[in-house]
């Protein structure tokens, strides 16, 4: 049962929630294309036309498959420019893309497009940069098979319990397929959080960029959220 | 007794609970696996660890073998070589062969289970017989490097993978467009095998005494079977430049490619390249040595694996599992396992392989990162637990079309 979007609140004192929090979690089937490339405007060739699972793929599933890394790595597009085809430049500027600021894969799609189309046109040497055989740039999608946990939570102290244990993967689920997979206006967590009357505590956990932790170094900090909350 | 809880301390309660759940979802489904082996060979090796914890999970998994005489096997060795992108004379008549092999084990198999999942093209043929059972899921499982086939073969097969429901791939660079889903699913390493579970110091240190390596030096490693495709020659290459300012010893370790018209060949270069170094050390290993490069490996202050090819290089992951830093070439699977800089340095040649190697053994402290992030990027990925639950996925996405299966 996932939290319906959350309608105004205006409450501010602690409730109980009307519907528990159930923590589900998703497991990731990777799913190939058949398409490559080898250079940067076959990249941005292809990039207009793939499937909004493999925009996704390449800007999330990193996040998942190195969150024990500090520093994360940057998203594969970045990686494989930066890495592969010596491109810092471009490279660095993918990587620095806030993805936070987009809500839709569209979008972000259209914003890759458009910036190494940009660098193409100001650095025209770049187009002659080619990946050897292996190391081009494989298009590939998620597939996201999402189940419910056996984690539940109708109050706050059991919503920190909760947070506390349950994978990396439900964590992920939460935080980054919920805005931009399913289209809700943020993460499931604040969404339930505002509905339970915590919107301060909502807003501070929507204002945290994922994308700037590893995901357990996001957990912490939701969690000490959580906890200044609750002693207060 | 449970198998699953075995696994537990290495991966995480998680994860195993999380194994459980989606296997709940497909309690008591009917799995016939079809190989052309029931031993040797590195499906055969990954079915025998499977096949109980699939049972423990709950699902009816059956695992039966084709038939094919000599012959048979002598053709499908020219195809897979074919399919590696070696050159290989094939004529008509194999063809035909390989088609009354298949037509042969379909008459004598039952072919009724819920999903059929079929290993590499030795027993592709047999999805002719789908129509016998329409209810039942073809799932066509390739273990080979499809990069850069030859046609002929690949034309050849083609009909027959279209008429499976899902293919399943190592690596992205062996998949072509086709109309069905087409999954990922890498190999992977069991950590309770005698090649990877922990190993007492002492058992280290009296393995290596066996095999006659001091400890006074830090080792540089690379375990490979004698072949011009790992290039043991560009690793003693490597370990020269090396050599030149760090102090080191070099094993290469590995057993003779039995199949290899050119395996000894290679030896005996290997052998002259090492001339009388006394710090080289050559180990033909026979095989079921696995304890021995267990030891190895954990013994070894820099893994390298400087392959000029690979199908997916999972020694790779060997040494990253035992928080190794590794140096290996950015070919096949390898860059899957390592990503540059982060848990392991990938190189392209003999000097970035050298250069690579002194930094490691230069900087102890980065080199540890390097391992250690490597163990945690090989335990998230690359382990048996993850491998059981990518089939278990796809088992699943085989009743949906979309990119988002929502199990209530």
């Amino acid at each position: 049962m996932e939290p319906e979007q959350a309608s105004r609140m205006t409450a501010v004192e602690p409730a109980q929630a009307i519907k528990p929090f159930r923590f589900s979690t998703s497991l990731v089937l990777q799913e190939a294309t058949g398409l490559r490339a080898a250079r940067l405007s076959v990249l941005a060739q292809i990039l207009r036309t793939v499937p909004d699972s493999c925009i996704y793929h390449h800007t999330h599933y990193f996040l998942l498959s190195h969150h024990y890394l500090t520093p994360e790595p940057s998203n594969d597009f970045a990686y494989w420019i930066g890495e592969v085809l010596g491109e810092e430049a471009l490279g660095e500027r993918l990587a620095s893309l806030d993805i936070i600021e987009y809500t839709d894969l569209g979008t972000l799609r259209q914003r890759l497009v458009d910036v190494i189309e940009d660098y193409l046109k100001r650095t025209p040497a770049a187009r002659f940069k080619f990946a050897s055989e292996g190391e081009e740039f494989f298009f590939v999608k998620s597939v996201h098979v999402v189940m419910p946990t056996a984690y539940t939570a109708a109050t706050l102290e059991e919503f920190a319990d909760a947070l506390e244990r349950v994978s990396v993967r439900s964590l992920y689920f939460h935080v980054f397929d919920a805005p931009l997979r399913l289209g809700r206006r943020t993460n499931d967590f604040s969404l339930w959080l505002e509905q339970l009357g915590y919107p301060e505590l909502a807003r501070e956990i929507a204002a945290l960029d994922p994308y700037s932790y590893t995901l357990e170094m996001l957990r912490s900090s939701m969690l000490s959220l959580v906890r200044q909350t609750l002693s207060r | 007794m449970s198998l699953l809880a075995d696994y537990e301390a290495l991966v995480g309660s998680s994860t195993i609970a999380e194994l459980r759940a989606l296997a709940g979802r497909l309690a008591g489904k009917q799995v016939l696996m079809i190989s052309s082996t029931r031993a040797g060979g590195g499906v055969a090796e990954i079915l025998n660890r499977m096949a109980p914890l699939f049972q423990e999970l709950g699902l009816d998994v059956r695992w039966d073998v084709m038939e094919g005489g000599l012959s048979f096997f002598k053709v499908t060795k020219k195809f897979h070589n074919a399919l590696h992108g070696q050159r290989a004379a094939i004529r008509q008549e194999m063809f035909e062969l390989f088609l009354q092999v298949g037509r042969a084990n379909m008459h004598k198999m039952a072919l009724d289970r819920e999903i059929i999942f079929v290993h590499d093209p030795q027993p592709i043929t047999l999805v002719e017989a789908r129509g016998r059972h329409p209810a039942s899921r073809w799932i066509w499982r390739c273990h080979i490097d499809l990069s850069r086939p030859k046609q002929r073969v690949w034309e050849f097969l083609r009909p027959f993978i279209l008429k499976f429901d899902a293919a399943v791939y190592s690596h992205p660079a062996f998949v072509q467009q086709m109309p069905m889903r087409q999954v990922l699913v890498a190999p992977s390493i069991d950590p309770l095998s005698d090649k990877n579970r922990e190993l007492p110091m002492e058992e280290i240190r009296a393995v290596l005494a066996r095999l006659e390596i001091p400890q006074d030096l830090p080792i540089v490693t690379q375990v490979s079977r004698f072949d011009r495709l790992k290039d043991p020659i560009g690793v003693i290459e490597a370990y020269r430049k090396v050599r030149r300012t760090v102090k080191c010893r070099l094993v290469l370790a590995g057993g003779p490619a039995t199949d290899d018209p050119e395996g000894e060949a290679v030896l005996s270069e290997v052998r002259e390249a090492a001339g009388n170094d006394p710090l080289i050390r050559l180990l033909m290993l026979p095989p079921n040595s696995d304890v021995e490069i267990n030891a190895l490996q954990r013994a070894s202050a820099v893994v390298v694996q400087k392959s000029l090819r690979e199908g997916f290089g999972l020694t790779v992951s060997e040494a990253l599992w035992k928080a190794r830093p590794v140096v290996a070439s950015a070919v096949g699977g390898i860059p899957l396992q390592v990503k540059h800089r982060y848990s392991g340095l990938l190189v392209h040649s003999v000097e970035g392989a050298a250069f690579a190697i002194k930094q490691l053994l230069n900087n102890p402290s980065y080199a540890k990162h390097l391992g250690e992030n490597g163990k945690e990027h090989v335990r998230g990925h690359f382990l048996l637990t993850r491998h059981l639950a990518d089939y278990l996925l796809t088992f699943i996405s085989l009743d949906y079309t979309t990119d988002t299966i929502v199990l209530n």
